[in-house]
């Protein structure tokens, strides 16, 4: 009895089990009625945000487009306002990129022609021919598409001019200086004595010659690391006419290790020509000037070690030099030679005037050539620079008098003046071009 | 004629690159000169190299003082020209899997690149390294107390040298807001922004007049000396 009543006990309490799994299967289901209702409103939801931000972007306002000043009539400048859109707050970004569309006097349709980044405003058109009239458009593009084209209100044509007017100033101080150089040039062909300065370093050439030549040592002379093209190398290729005049003249040797294989050529014909003038072309040696490398260091330590070995009495260093002007004129020191030098590096110039007996600064260097031939016609182009240097010294003077007078009275004109004055005729457009 | 045609060559050429600089039409002219010069460098290397070889084997040829160093030179040369242009130790790439002969020459792990990476750089470096005791062994010949001109060079030198090292920070600390003036770097700042730069830049205008005056000569013929010799 006992066990029947215990077995119906079991009974019950099994379907009453059953029934509390019914109940909670029931719950479960619901509460995954609900996230599943929940989830799909968040979807909604979430897809409802998207749709907003997948929205295209606000065209740019403005778009202009102008003829590029100061060309070939190839080149047209477009520039618009940003799209309100385009702002870097904005955490996910609305605006990628713009459009750049272009249409030819003539033709149907824009074509695409360009893009630039978001946060740009001007794009520079280049491929365009002259006196051909075009249209520009500008699109805004995003992660949501591409926004209503904007469109130029006016066609432009691209003209070229014929003066670079952004150089005029410039134009007029070349002019003034060369006018200068030129008309003491003239003078001097008339006959006219000109009175020029003594130069320590140039007159000392002479000196350093005649040194190599009592101790039966060679000149070395380095024409400097850049190549012919270089204004400076040139300038020391005619100081070596001069010096290899006297090396002639004193029959002492003359070496010449080049680093560029043009400056080794010109510096042969200028030599020979030299020792031709002299009626010593028999002591002319090709050999002696020779090309060793285009490398810096490795044409440094070429000519180290030719100093260190051979022991030159004279050393010339005229021209272009960098970092090695130290170590070239160091060497030359420890060795004993007198030694002369001159760039218009401005940045080595207090290294050869440390480590140099002479050394020939900026002007100086250039007026070697017209210095030591003492031809006239030369020496006139000196007067010439004298010109400018007046010109400059002018033009410094009225700098710092607009300067002052913008100080003392702050009045536009003032400022107008002292504008100009520095964006054109001192600056950029001007005397720093 | 062996003088007069490159001289017309030289003033043709210099005129027309002051021209384009200021004729928007010519600017293209300017730049074909400039080609042309850098193609005229490119076949003189040929002379400089050929010369480069002549000269080294002479010197060589006839036991010179020094012929070893000459003959380091020659191996150094044809070693460095041919494992350039026979690219050895190049790898093909993925652009051109089965020729190695498409990818660059100065390819990493390539032979050149082994040369200019383990052999040249550090003697570049080397040489360049030098300098330091070059300056130093100037500035003590320069630097000496004579007369009261070096004098006052030294007491520049010395004060900007400070001023650029730690040490000229620290005063800074030291003095009183009034005599801040006095530290090494203000010191310094002054001396480079006023007396440096205006002996600099009137260093520089005088560059810029010698520059025009001596290009002018050139282009005008006055200056032939850069021609050598021949008839006129």
């Amino acid at each position: 009895m006992q066990s029947l009543i215990v077995a119906h006990g079991v009974a019950d309490f099994r379907s009453e089990i059953s029934d509390l799994r019914l109940l909670i299967s029931d719950l479960r289901s619901q509460i995954s009625a609900l996230w599943l209702g929940l989830v799909v409103g968040l979807v909604l939801c979430g897809s409802d945000h998207l749709a907003v931000a997948q929205e295209p972007p606000r065209s740019v306002v403005d778009v202009t487009a102008t003829d590029h000043p100061n060309d070939v009539g190839t080149t047209i400048d477009v520039s618009w306002t940003l799209s309100p859109d385009d702002d870097l707050n904005i955490e996910s970004p609305v605006v990628s990129a713009y459009h750049v569309l272009r249409k030819q006097d003539g033709d149907v349709d824009f074509v695409k022609i360009g893009e630039v980044p978001s946060q740009t405003e001007t794009f520079t058109d280049q491929g365009v021919q002259r006196k051909r009239a075009y249209r520009y458009q500008v699109v805004t593009v995003g992660p949501g598409g591409e926004s209503t084209p904007v469109e130029t209100n006016e066609t432009v044509t691209p003209i070229m001019e014929w003066f670079r007017t952004d150089r005029g100033w410039l134009a007029v101080i070349v002019l003034v200086i060369c006018g200068a150089v030129v008309a003491f040039i003239a003078i001097a062909k008339s006959g006219r004595e000109l009175y020029i300065r003594k130069i320590p370093g140039l007159e000392a050439v002479d000196e350093a010659v005649g040194r190599a030549t009592e101790m039966g040592r060679a000149c070395l002379f380095v024409p400097g690391i850049q190549d012919i093209n270089d204004i400076q190398t040139v300038a020391g290729i005619t100081v070596l006419s001069r010096v290899a005049s006297l090396t002639a003249e004193y029959g002492a040797r003359l070496e010449v290790p080049t680093a560029r294989s043009l400056v080794m050529t010109t510096a042969r014909e200028t030599v020979e020509a030299s020792y031709l003038a002299e009626g010593r072309p028999d002591a002319y040696r090709e050999d002696d000037i020779y090309y060793l490398t285009d490398e810096q260091f490795g044409y440094v330590a070429a000519v180290t070690g030719t100093m260190t070995r051979e022991k030159p009495a004279a050393c010339f260093y005229m021209g272009a030099f960098f970092a090695e002007s130290l170590i070239l004129a160091e060497t030359g020191n420890a060795v004993g030679a007198i030694q002369v030098a001159g760039t218009a590096q401005p940045s080595q110039l207090p290294f050869f005037v440390a480590a140099c007996d002479y050394t020939l600064i900026g002007e100086e260097f250039f007026a070697a050539s017209a210095y030591l031939s003492g031809e006239p016609v030369q020496l006139g182009s000196l007067r010439g620079q004298d010109v400018g240097k007046l010109l400059v010294a002018a033009l410094l003077l009225i700098g710092c008098g607009a300067a002052t007078w913008v100080e003392v009275n702050s009045s536009p004109t003032a400022v107008s003046v002292m504008t100009y004055l520095q964006n054109n005729v001192l600056g950029s457009g001007g005397f720093l071009p | 004629m062996k003088r007069t045609v490159p001289m017309v060559i030289a003033a043709v050429t210099g005129f027309v690159l002051i021209v384009s600089y200021f004729i928007p039409l010519t600017e293209e002219w300017g730049s074909i000169a400039m080609q042309w010069f850098n193609v005229l460098a490119a076949i003189a290397f040929v002379l400089g190299g050929s010369n480069l070889m002549r000269m080294n084997l002479q010197k060589i040829s006839d036991r010179r003082p020094g012929w070893g160093y000459a003959a380091v030179t020659l191996i150094a040369f044809l070693v460095t020209l041919c494992v350039g242009l026979l690219k050895v130790g190049v790898q093909p790439t993925e652009s051109f899997p089965t020729n190695a002969w498409a990818a660059p020459y100065n390819q990493e792990g390539s032979f050149l690149w082994w040369l200019y990476e383990y052999m040249y750089k550090p003697l570049q470096a080397t040489m360049f390294a030098l300098l330091a005791f070059f300056i130093a062994s100037a500035a003590f010949r320069a630097f000496r107390a004579k007369n009261p001109e070096s004098i006052a060079l030294l007491a520049t030198a010395f004060i900007v040298l400070m001023g650029r090292t730690y040490v000229g920070g620290l005063m800074r600390d030291v003095l009183p807001a009034s005599l801040e003036w006095l530290s090494f770097d203000s010191m310094t700042n002054y001396i480079m922004s006023v007396f440096n730069l205006a002996g600099m830049r009137a260093i520089t205008i005088g560059i810029a007049l010698g520059v025009a005056s001596t290009s002018l000569k050139v282009l005008l013929g006055v200056d032939r000396s850069y021609l050598g010799a021949g008839d006129e």
